[in-house]
């Protein structure tokens, strides 16, 4: 085995609540007090943060391409386009058709309306088997199928922006994003890649994932509070939004002359059954792994906490034994489960170049920025299941 | 210490242990005399009311499936039974502690009709259902089984912890190249270093009410009702789409090394996979079939191998008219004047297509392939399609000379990869 290569970001791309672009999430982020960008009316009792407008015809130019997507994949596309563009890579068909591509992606939305013209039809139907092949082979839209599948998100950015090399979707929440970065980083260190887009999206703000959230009782209900001090049961703050990341290994980005966001310095994933003190125990051994490499008065944590109980008190109490200042996206753009890590990834890398943290909400964003930020370790602690930590430091 | 490198310098990949279900039967011995014999597995559906459906055939799995059941927990339980029976060949591990990690190739996770049907009986709403009615009563003690039933990451999580794999379990989709993709994945982990063993599963039970009429919509499926057996004929002139199948398949896979160490039976070598992703269209193939025929050249290099080496292709094969077209122009454009005399077949003739499960069923189909020096036919080729030139190994299994086969997955959504599976080292 050749040795490990340097992994450097070299581009990112959100879309949120906040806006679009990265730095502009960051100087919303940091003009974001008390947070603002939710909305307690639409889904009421329920908070949700919707994305905010966005011109789709910038990333996505074909109409017809825009018509094959739902709000789910039309953002994953465009969040996409946002990163290949800061990486200085979009259009160049060298380099995009060797490109890899993980995905971390669950489904799109469905049709609401055909749904509940179906559960609504149903008792009166003399012959319910019948009835219910007959609306949905009448009723689903042909194209609604290939909006809906995981792994048509990576189809779209394929089509949209060119990138064929290869692509990957993983599924399963917050681990599937953390996994999505984890696996391009121990590809594109051992030489198995040179250059891939890390990217995923979603579309939380709509009844049918509103459904299966609340099957676990899991909605926030208004009033709107900051992700650590949501009460004993917690709650997630359902959110729409988007993020990219260019992965490539430092050699490849020299010889493009390409800029570097970040170094990869270490990604861990784990999981646990959940039982107590096991999510501080799974996140105490991924920070013993990564902690050599981490300076700790350069060091800041970016958080993903949900805001659900009892997985963000537990975070808390890792975090608070770490030591580092702690700042968590969540109460700000809300929850995005598969997407939340990717964010805060391109927020790290933000808040590398500004050297500065943005202002504190709730009780478990602590501490002051220090001198000089040259470290951001980011979280993820997933709404159910998985626990993530990563790395990254200023080049 | 390390004995076996590749030509690039790579741990070798090994397959250790394999298990099969798909809709001729359980376990892979019942289903390679089922294979051999050119068996179909497809049947009209008896799982739910067919009335008013274009598609009414499927190949079901009837192991570990009970009325009603949520298909991820069927998806989960055919997984287990797969995987149970793989790592017994191989002898891997202990009860329990599987070392390395899982990637489990499946199919999206949704809550079904059946449950929204519940749900929509508890809000007591008579005529005018919506989903606030839906959420307003989901909080109901009696329905908390269903929040963990439509998590996407269940059947992973579940498997790890009968498994005992080790770290996150990985479950992914690349549409119908995923079984490969999974398999993929751990060959990459374990030519890292990352671990000396990888479990790869695919499973998908997808035949549902929603599931059919989806892909009719897209006009991918046969039609041909009257004689399910013989629906599905890949590579044949009168092919008019695939039949959707269930099924599942596990590999253990590990570092020659490690498995040679522990004495373990050296079922088949992966020296090598490739992918190319298509962005033509969003269900159909580049007319130029450049992106299939970069994926096996992708497979190629990886492997170390020249097309000369290639003895047997398991073809991606559906059934549908433009799938076995387009691979048949890869597998001219790639083999040239040879591409004729490779003998190449489709296992979803006879059990149809697996979807997200495919990749991996044929991926342990062409190593016992390889492993009994005798090749599963296309069955159902009863008019062939003069456009297509190909040994389809029509009808009958056939004895051949195999050391280095490939098996083929392209999916909808452009995911495209290429397995080259051999029976020994170099």
């Amino acid at each position: 085995m050749s040795a490990r290569r340097e992994v450097w970001i070299t581009g990112a791309g959100l879309v949120s609540c906040l806006g679009e672009g990265v730095e502009a999430n960051w100087q919303k982020l940091a003009s974001d007090n008390p947070p603002a960008a939710h909305d307690e009316k639409t889904f009421a009792p329920y908070v949700t943060h919707p994305l905010a407008p966005i011109n789709f015809d910038l990333q996505i130019p074909k109409k017809g391409d825009q018509r094959q997507m739902e709000l789910w994949q039309r953002t994953g596309v465009y969040a996409a386009g946002l990163a290949l563009e800061n990486a200085g890579v979009k259009g160049n068909a060298d380099i995009l058709d060797t490109m890899d591509m993980i995905i971390a992606a669950g489904g799109g939305e469905r049709d609401v309306a055909v749904d509940s013209a179906i559960m609504s039809g149903i008792k009166a139907a003399p012959n319910p088997g019948a009835f219910l092949n007959e609306r949905l082979l009448s009723d689903l839209r042909p194209t609604l199928f290939l909006a809906q599948l995981p792994n048509l998100l990576a189809g779209n950015i394929g089509i949209v922006h060119g990138i064929v090399g290869s692509s990957r979707t993983f599924m399963g929440e917050e681990a599937a994003g953390v996994d999505a970065l984890r696996v391009t980083f121990e590809r594109v260190a051992a030489g198995q890649s040179n250059i891939s887009l890390v990217a995923s999206s979603f579309h939380g703000v709509r009844w049918d994932l509103l459904l299966v959230t609340e099957l676990g009782r899991n909605l926030l209900k208004a009033p709107f509070k900051p992700v650590w001090d949501r009460g004993e049961h917690g709650g997630l703050a359902m959110a729409d939004m988007g993020a990219g990341l260019v992965v490539e290994s430092k050699e490849h980005a020299e010889k493009r002359g390409a800029k570097p966001l970040a170094r990869l310095v270490a990604i861990q994933s784990d999981r646990n059954r959940r039982k107590p003190g096991e999510i501080e125990a799974t996140l105490a051994a991924e920070w013993t792994a990564i902690e050599p490499k981490v300076k700790k008065n350069q060091a800041v944590v970016i958080s993903g906490a949900s805001g659900l109980e009892p997985p963000t008190s537990a975070e808390k109490a890792a975090l608070a034994k770490i030591g580092l200042p702690v700042r968590a996206t969540g109460s700000h753009i809300g929850h995005g489960f598969d997407t939340q890590f990717l964010a805060n990834i391109a927020i790290a890398c933000e808040t590398l170049r500004q050297g500065k943290l943005f202002p504190p909400c709730g009780s478990g964003d602590t501490g002051n920025a220090p001198a000089e930020i040259s470290q951001v370790a980011v979280t993820s602690v997933g709404n159910w299941r998985g626990e993530g930590l990563a790395l990254i430091e200023k080049i | 210490m390390a004995e076996y490198r590749d030509k690039a310098g790579r741990p070798v990949v090994a397959i250790t242990g394999m298990g099969l279900i798909t809709p001729l039967g359980t376990g892979k011995e019942d289903n390679w005399k089922k294979l051999i014999a050119g068996q179909s597995g497809i049947t009209t559906i008896n799982r739910f009311p067919i009335e008013g459906l274009r598609t009414t055939i499927a190949g079901t799995v009837e192991e570990g499936y009970e009325p009603g059941l949520a298909p991820s927990v069927h998806t989960e339980r055919i997984a287990k039974k797969v995987g149970e029976e793989a790592i017994a060949e191989s002898g891997i591990g202990s009860k329990g502690n599987f070392p390395g990690p899982l990637f489990l190739a499946m199919a999206p996770i949704e809550l079904e009709w059946p449950h929204r049907f519940d749900l929509a009986e508890a809000t007591g709403a008579n005529d005018n259902v919506t989903y606030a009615d839906l959420v307003r009563v989901s909080s109901q003690e009696r329905f908390a089984p269903y929040y963990e039933m439509a998590k996407y990451g269940i059947v992973g999580e579940n498997l790890a912890d009968h498994f005992g794999t080790q770290g996150s379990p990985i479950s992914l989709t690349t549409a119908c190249a995923s079984g490969a993709t999974a398999i993929q994945l751990g060959v990459e982990a374990i030519r890292r270093g990352e671990c000396q063993a990888a479990l790869a599963i695919g499973a998908d039970t997808s035949v549902t009410p929603e599931s059919v009429v989806r892909f009719s919509l897209l006009s991918a499926l046969s039609t041909q009702n009257a004689n399910p057996a013989e629906a599905s004929k890949p590579f044949s002139k009168n092919r008019d789409g695939f039949v959707l199948a269930e099924g599942a398949a596990a590999l253990v896979l590990e570092n020659l090394d490690h498995a040679k160490a522990r004495g373990a039976k050296i079922l088949a070598i992966i020296p090598g996979s490739g992918e190319k992703s298509d962005n033509f269209h969003r269900t159909r193939s580049s007319p130029n079939g450049k992106p299939i025929i970069g994926c096996m050249l992708n497979a190629f290099k990886d492997a170390g191998i020249t097309p000369e080496d290639v003895d047997y292709i398991n073809a991606h094969g559906t059934s549908t008219p433009e799938n076995d077209k387009m691979e048949n122009t890869g597998l001219l454009a790639v083999f040239g004047e040879r591409a004729p005399k490779i003998p190449i077949s489709s296992n979803k003739s006879m059990i149809g297509h697996t979807l997200t499960a495919a990749g991996a069923v044929e991926a342990v189909i062409t190593t016992m392939t390889i492993q009994h020096q005798r090749i599963p036919p296309t069955i159902n080729h009863k008019i062939p399609d003069p456009g297509i030139s190909l040994d389809v190994v029509p009808n009958v299994a056939r004895d051949a000379k195999i050391r280095t086969a490939i098996s083929n997955s392209f999916g909808f959504g452009g995911q495209n990869a290429c397995l080259v599976i051999a029976g020994d080292v170099n």
